[in-house]
């Protein structure tokens, strides 16, 4: 392919960028690393040191890896567990799992039945965060919520989940939430694996379980990390449980993304919380140069 | 044994079916009934008495409807923002040599994904504050603006990879200047993409609890998201008539934008559009 001449030359090109990039910069790049240097002080929002911060250190750091309460409720271990279960059950099991589940069952399916799973799991997906924080909580509720309602009805005992599987519910319910993401990206993944493949499978006298396993994982296994890469780093950051649990009862559900709110925002520890953002980021970052890499795997092979 | 296999297999596909359109469907339908309901409840139950008495009450809390359209503002100016400067900079990303193209689309994924959720509170809060903008809308609309550009930009770079060049050309030999070219050409063909990128923008902030949570203060300025949680009795529990009922109104924008988009474009899959 010969290079042909650009249409817009390079300084018309960076005045076209200037805004965008000034407001990526002001409000995205500057505060990120503005952080780590708040995370070496004892910032607050009011009072002395609110004016005039002092630099301790890591001292913020290494409260948060205090091993003696580490893994006491309501701190940062806990957190930390809280959001390691979460992640696994309800983004690498629940999302993925079901996302795959839906695109393979529905693959070249087309009809009402298909339209209506989908559109179910989309509004699931794309309705307000407090909107789906009441209905779940409805939803949950031990003496009239519809769950319970089910349960008895089907002779079980009714649970107050909220109280007493506080970590459940919201691995339950960021799984319903947002599973259609995956759903989606499967199906289109699957929808460009050309049919000869399975009918080939199919010559071959393969189970549809071992033309699954044998044909399409592989074939879909980038799509499979991206998926997984993207919705880990989703889940790890989404703060919506704290609009149903609040992270309670006595912090058996708080995630990390909660625990930073507390700290910061509750407490108005900004130096603390600034030590939980930069750990939280830090996370992000290896979740994300795995996403850069797998990208660029994938350039390079097409 | 084939037939018997047949029919075992259309047995599991619809019990599946009808199992995961249950999961997703049942926490759904208090939404749609509880509004319509006299008393308040928690559970799913048909209306009695049917009523519209919550509406109203809801239309005529002027508070509430005031924080509708407080999410009207902050969701159209951050909409406004992002769909103006992300197509300038998508244009130019295509169309012009930039230098260290790599390191900046590469730089431009890594930083949206690294600063974000809560993590991200923490810095923007203290900007906010050290610039004057903690509660003003000026202060929310850019603390979007900064969170969904990259993605944005990404989006609207594929649909101006999409348009021809040759509309850019023949306006060039006319001697357009690079603006008008950008004003009269590209944007009237880039019009699909920006409509998307628009809707992404404006549902993504219409739904947001925790920006605007965290920086605004006035509660004469709180969007519906956060109005919503001041339908309580004085004793602390919700008064679930009016929060339903508000819960609907408020969901009801974003359910129309998606009808519309499905109808319109078919609900055409970016990855990671929703977020």
């Amino acid at each position: 392919m010969t290079q042909r001449r650009p249409i817009l030359s390079m300084q018309v090109g960076l005045l076209f960028l200037l805004p965008a990039m000034f407001f990526v910069a002001v409000f995205l790049v500057f505060p990120s690393f503005w952080v780590l240097w708040i995370s070496l002080t004892n910032q607050t929002l009011t009072g002395e040191a609110a004016l005039r911060p002092q630099f301790v250190g890591l001292a913020n750091f290494r409260a948060l890896f205090d091993f003696e309460n580490w893994m006491v409720r309501g701190y940062f271990g806990n957190a930390l567990r809280n959001s390691v279960l979460f992640v696994i059950g309800s983004a690498l099991i629940g999302q993925a799992g079901l996302g795959l589940a839906i695109a393979w069952a529905f693959y070249r399916r087309r009809g009402l039945l298909r339209e209506l799973v989908y559109t179910l799991a989309i509004l699931a997906w794309i309705i307000p965060d407090v909107v789906v924080a009441f209905m779940w909580v409805a939803y949950l509720d031990r003496d009239q919520g519809t769950l319970n309602a089910i349960l008895s009805a089907l002779g079980m005992g009714r649970v107050d989940w909220l109280i007493e599987r506080p970590l459940l519910s919201i691995i339950v319910f960021n799984t319903w939430r947002g599973a259609a993401f995956s759903m989606l990206l499967f199906s289109s993944a699957l929808a460009t694996l050309p049919p000869s493949y399975l009918e080939a499978a199919a010559v071959a006298g393969a189970r549809p379980w071992q033309a699954f396993r044998d044909i399409i994982l592989p074939s879909i296994r980038s799509h499979i990390i991206t998926d997984l890469v993207l919705i880990t780093l989703w889940t790890f950051n989404t703060f919506t449980p704290y609009l149903i649990t609040a992270g309670g009862p006595t912090f058996r559900s708080e995630v990390v993304s909660i625990y930073t709110f507390r700290i910061a925002f509750r407490h108005f520890e900004f130096g603390r919380g600034a030590a939980v953002a930069v750990v939280m980021m830090l996370i992000n970052l290896a979740l994300a140069l795995v996403y850069l890499s797998t990208l660029r795997r994938e350039a390079r092979a097409r | 044994m084939k037939v018997v296999r047949r029919v075992l297999s259309r047995i599991g596909f619809s019990l599946f079916a009808a199992l995961v359109g249950a999961f997703f469907a049942l926490p759904m339908l208090w939404l749609l009934l509880a509004p319509f309901n006299a008393r308040g409840t928690l559970a799913v139950e048909l209306p009695r008495p049917f009523t519209l008495a919550n509406f109203e009450a809801v239309f005529a809390n002027a508070f509430a409807m005031r924080a509708l359209l407080n999410s009207m503002l902050l969701a159209g100016g951050t909409m406004l923002t992002v769909t103006l400067t992300a197509t300038l900079a998508a244009y130019a990303l295509s169309r012009a040599e930039v230098p260290y193209y790599d390191l900046l689309t590469y730089g431009l994924i890594l930083f949206s994904s690294v600063v974000t959720g809560t993590a991200a509170m923490v810095p923007i809060f203290l900007l906010a504050n050290a610039l004057g903008l903690v509660d003003t809308y000026t202060g929310v609309i850019l603390a979007f603006t900064g969170g969904l550009l990259p993605t944005a930009i990404f989006i609207l770079r594929d649909f101006v990879e999409g348009l021809p060049r040759s509309y850019e050309e023949s306006a060039m030999v006319c001697g357009a200047t690079p603006w008008q070219m950008v004003r009269d050409v590209v944007m009237p063909l880039l019009r699909p993409g920006m409509m998307v990128v628009g809707i992404w923008a404006f549902v993504q902030v219409w739904g947001a609890f925790l920006i605007p949570f965290v920086l605004l203060r006035t509660p004469e300025r709180m969007p519906a998201a956060i109005a919503i949680y001041s339908f309580y009795t004085e004793a602390g529990t919700p008064i679930l008539t009016l929060t339903s009922a508000y819960a609907l109104l408020y969901a009801l924008p974003v359910l129309g934008l998606y009808l519309f988009v499905n109808a319109r474009y078919g609900f055409r899959f970016f990855g990671g559009i929703k977020r």
